[in-house]
């Protein structure tokens, strides 16, 4: 049997709707992930930190708050900075395709807008992790 | 990434102990290498199992109890189990976020872990784990897993002390539970202790310890707690010291521990040579054919196995 | 015609379909019957107990005796984003062209009682909302807006007490005393535990400030909506109608019962306490939902709280269209989503609307699109008859046996959560939440099977360019936000701001004081939000919060 993916959803920012990733959460687990939700209000060092303990192969973010430009690129920096380097990083939320590029150029692998199947989710962790 | 994660480890990158414990976990074939390594650095710290029905509160208590063992100075790794769902092998693993508070604590690790269905190796797996945040020096380690079955009975087995934790109002849950727990329990919480029925649990409990007939020198001791209130962690942190404290004195921790390693090295013989006679078949083809004439009555599985066994382990 | 007949003929006409349905199928996610008639609804016996007359007990076709043939309900744009001198331009430009009242979107720092400089507001400064830190922030909102005219609306809750304070102060400066005040703030943080997330502290000491603020404003600021119970976020985290009507009622009960512990007269506060509904997709269930949560609210308020005062016992909702509903792909599509959900709210009787722009599930409104969401409404009310006649659905067989429905689910809900200990034990056993997330994921599992089709979304796509002209927060506002702050900090009496939150941590500290006099004094020395806050932090604690997934 091949070893389940863990993935860490999380919350980075202050907004409270996480609609979407528990959906998504939920989603990941049927999909035969293991999935480390990790609530509202966290900071990127908490995210990287939870990503190291938990040694996971994805960390999914979700923010619909508009402060994506911000926080998506520290978490980046900081897990690679700890050495994690194949460590997968989506995001996803309410992002404008406009900030797309800046977000993929700062090392965010895929950012899932407004509308996306879970399944496309499930499809491009299992199509890209390494 | 040629990362040597047991001299990692050993030297306190929390990286390598986050990847050994992957390594354990996924029975990667460094896996062993790794365990050899770190054995000769284990056997310091205090063990401490966590178990209750779901819904006991079992993450929140972990996190106060925890919080007031780095308030005494103390380093803390904890390991919590969750169900790993049956059908799709995926699960939720839902502990860290009673604990987010901790995560930026350099003295705490926290690592969440799914059952992933094969319980017997996940006790296995958990001792290793344990090992692990021990040889890289954490001074109490917890082991928090869901319900109070035979599996989580076998996990707990890694643990010096065992904490159970219960909540007034489960009804008739509790039947159910009661006699498994009054044999894994060194010391009982109560926890949601502001909620209706708390005293009549500890009645029961206390009732149910009275006629467990045996007499017994350690009397597990019951304590009422509102763990979200932070009500009561002092006195049951005192519960637990005094446990280890009297297993300690009577040789009774020493003894525990002798059985567990006893057990740990059969369990890795067992599982070693099992996995050895299972490959051999599989590649040689051997186990198909084997069950095909089963199947077909030709022979049965206790012949079978008879024959194998006396060709592989001569 | 009698019921004999009526089952006769329904019975033949079943009959005469079956033919037809095996041939062509049925879609899925439909209503059980597909058929209507006399014999689904109660019939005239019992109309007088449960439909009754506009403005009567129970509240069934509306509130108001004459509703929209009096006045239209109250077009109340939310808007906010930025600094406040930007947001004090698009409320400028608000009334300007027509909107009835105002309605303040804050920052999540203000909402979760951060100053701007505080490290965790990092990204987050004027996004949202406007970013609040000071009195000094609300002057520059509500420059040349004339506080004794306007009703305003406030989208806070656990900081309710202080932006309220906030504004109570902008008021004196203005010279409007705070019994002439109008406005609403939401208040509500049961569903902020439940479904919306901008918590701070735990349920005990919050539900105290709730009702601190429920007996001042009875006292000083009485005609002042001191709490809009919200069912919309509920709806908008993925709940069904009915859950949405019964969450919220349920939260409403935990509100009262705890006023009334507090000491207050029900109907002293009770007339105060305000509604907040979403407008979903589906035009016929959500006039429904609005009709049926008027009757069990009647009904609640008189026969389990005695209320007496016909006040007391209805419910008034301010209503929002539903955002999630929105779609990224093809947005202007949202426009027409908005138009039948703004149908759906005003043949359900609401008190005033929010309708949302066509590309808030990209960004912020642009000033373009809050334009055509405003005329949307004034369409509705001037042109389409809708609001001609009050309670037009009234009678479809249909709509009454769903009012009905709706009734019963909602009831059921209400004594399950009755039996696990009220709204706050619901919620703290996270029963509230699961039910919630099941529905979104059931939502969401239906729509990638294709059980439910979202034009545009999973069905009827198609290949478009980027959108442009999106409205964009700078990083800077954000920087300058701080600036002023900073500056703000350096002109003020700091004496005197030490002493006002030292006497505010004292009232914290003693369960019989009412907050509000002190929060107050404190707003009024310029103490910032978070210094408040912090201080209410400190005594408090910070609520942890309940996920079961």
């Amino acid at each position: 049997m091949d070893k389940p993916i863990r993935v860490l959803v999380a919350k980075p920012g202050l907004d409270g709707h996480d609609r979407g990733a528990k959906v998504v959460a939920r989603a990941l687990r049927d999909a035969g992930f293991e999935v480390i939700y990790t609530g509202l209000r966290q900071t990127p060092e908490q995210i990287a930190e939870a990503a190291l303990q938990e040694d996971v192969n994805v960390v999914a973010m979700s923010i619909l708050s508009g402060a994506h430009p911000h926080l998506f690129p520290k978490v980046v920096n900081l897990i690679r900075a700890q050495g994690q380097e194949d460590v997968l990083i989506i995001g996803g939320g309410v992002i404008p395709e406009s900030d797309i590029p800046a977000l993929k150029e700062a090392g965010i692998a895929e950012v899932f807008t407004p509308g996306t199947p879970t399944s496309a989710i499930v499809d491009f962790i299992n199509a890209n992790l390494k | 990434m040629a990362m040597d994660i047991a001299e990692e480890l050993l030297k306190g990158n929390r990286l390598a102990l986050s990847r050994a414990i992957t390594a354990i976990e996924n029975e990667y074939d460094n896996a062993t290498e790794i365990m050899q390594k770190l054995y000769p650095h284990t056997g310091h710290a205090f063990v401490l199992g966590i178990t209750g029905p779901p819904g006991a509160g079992k993450s929140t208590l972990t996190d106060k109890l925890a919080r007031a063992y780095r308030d005494q100075g103390k380093t803390v790794g904890i390991i919590a189990i969750d169900p790993t769902s049956p059908f799709t092998g995926g699960a939720i693993l839902g502990d860290r976020i009673r604990m987010n508070g901790l995560t930026m604590d350099e003295g705490v690790f926290i690592r969440s872990m799914g059952t992933r269905g094969s319980l017997g190796g996940l006790s296995h797996k958990t001792a290793d784990a344990v090992k692990a945040m021990d040889a890289f020096g954490k001074d109490v380690i917890f082991v928090e897993t869901v319900g109070v079955g035979q599996s989580e009975v076998d996990i707990v087995k890694a643990a010096d002390t065992t904490m159970v934790v219960l909540i007034p109002g489960m009804g008739d849950d509790i039947q159910a539970i009661k006699a498994g727990i009054l044999e894994i329990g060194d010391v009982f919480t109560i926890n949601k202790a502001d909620h209706d029925g708390a005293d009549k649990l500890v009645r029961e409990m206390n009732m149910m310890l009275d006629l467990d007939g045996v007499m017994k020198e350690w009397r597990p001791p019951i304590q009422k707690v509102i763990a979200n209130q932070n009500e009561g962690i002092k006195e049951t942190i005192e519960n637990v010291e005094n446990h280890f404290k009297y297993i300690s004195e009577n040789g009774i921790l020493a003894q525990r521990r002798t059985e567990r390693t006893k057990n740990e090295m059969l369990d890795v013989l067992n599982s070693n040579i099992g996995k050895y006679i299972t490959n051999k078949l599989v590649a040689t083809g051997e186990l198909d054919e084997f069950v095909e004439k089963i199947k077909a009555h030709e022979t049965d599985p206790y012949t079978v196995v008879a024959k194998v066994m006396k060709d592989m382990l001569k | 015609m009698s019921n004999e007949k009526i089952q006769a003929g329904l019975e033949k006409y079943n009959a005469s379909v079956e033919k037809t349905v095996a041939k062509f199928p049925e879609r899925g996610n439909l209503p059980e019957q597909r058929l209507y008639t006399p014999l689904d609804v109660k019939g005239v016996d019992s109309y007088a107990e449960e439909i009754g007359f506009p403005g009567m007990y129970p509240y069934t076709r509306g509130v108001q005796p004459t509703m929209y043939r009096g006045r239209f309900w109250t077009m109340r744009m939310y808007a906010g984003f930025s600094t406040a001198a930007e947001s004090n331009k698009r409320y400028r430009y608000l009334i300007e062209s027509g909107a009835t009242g105002l309605s303040c979107a804050f920052d999540l720092p203000t909402q979760i009682g951060y100053d701007s400089d505080d490290p965790i507001s990092e990204g987050e400064v004027g996004k949202v909302g406007v970013a609040i830190d000071s009195l000094a922030d609300m002057e520059i909102l509500f420059d040349q807006i004339d506080l004794g005219k306007v009703s305003t609306s406030m989208t806070i809750n656990a900081p309710a007490s202080v932006l309220l304070s906030m504004y109570i102060a902008v008021a004196e400066k203005q010279g409007v005393p705070a019994d002439q005040l109008k406005g609403t703030i939401q208040n509500d943080i049961l569903k902020e535990y439940a479904a919306r997330g901008t918590y701070i502290f735990p349920p005990r000491p919050s539900m105290r400030l709730i009702t601190n603020i429920f007996e001042y404003c009875s006292k000083n600021v009485p005609k002042w909506n001191t709490i809009s119970i919200s069912g919309y976020h509920i709806r908008e985290a993925g709940s069904t109608a009915s859950q949405e009507i019964a969450f919220t009622i349920a939260d409403g009960i935990a509100y009262v019962e705890a006023a009334i512990k507090a000491g207050l007269n029900v109907d002293d506060f009770a007339g105060r306490l305000s509604f907040f509904w979403n407008a979903h997709n589906n035009v016929l269930e959500e006039v429904a939902k609005f009709r049926a949560s008027r009757r069990v609210w009647a009904k609640v308020m008189k026969e389990r709280f005695h209320a007496e005062k016909p006040k007391s016992m209805m419910l008034r909702v301010h209503t929002q269209t539903a955002g999630s509903m929105l779609t990224a792909q093809q947005p202007n599509n949202n426009i027409v989503r908005v138009a039948l959900q703004t149908a759906a709210a005003v043949m359900g009787g609401t008190q005033s609307l929010h309708t949302n722009s066509k590309d808030e599930a990209l960004a912020l409104p642009t000033t373009e699109s809050v334009t055509i969401a405003l005329r949307t409404q004034q369409i509705v009310a001037y042109e389409s008859g809708l609001a001609d006649v009050i309670d037009p659905l009234a009678g479809s067989y249909y709509v009454e046996a769903l009012t009905d429905k709706i009734e019963k689910e909602a009831w059921e809900y209400i004594q399950k959560i009755d039996e696990l200990g009220g709204a706050v034990a619901a919620i703290e056993k996270g029963y509230i939440q699961k039910e919630i997330q099941d529905s979104a994921y059931k939502w969401q599992m239906d729509v990638e099977s294709g059980a439910r089709t979202i034009v545009g979304v999973n069905k009827f796509q198609q290949e478009e360019p980027a959108p442009e002209g999106l409205l964009k927060i700078d990083a800077s506002v954000g920087i300058a936000q701080c600036e002023r702050l900073a500056a703000m900090k350096a002109k003020r009496d700091n004496a005197a701001v030490e002493k006002a939150l030292a006497d505010l941590k004292a009232a914290c500290e003693d369960e019989n004081e009412n907050l509000m006099p002190h929060i107050l004094n404190a707003v009024r020395t310029y103490a910032t939000l978070g210094e408040i806050c912090g201080v209410m932090r400190k005594v408090f604690g910070e609520y942890e919060a309940h996920v079961n997934l």
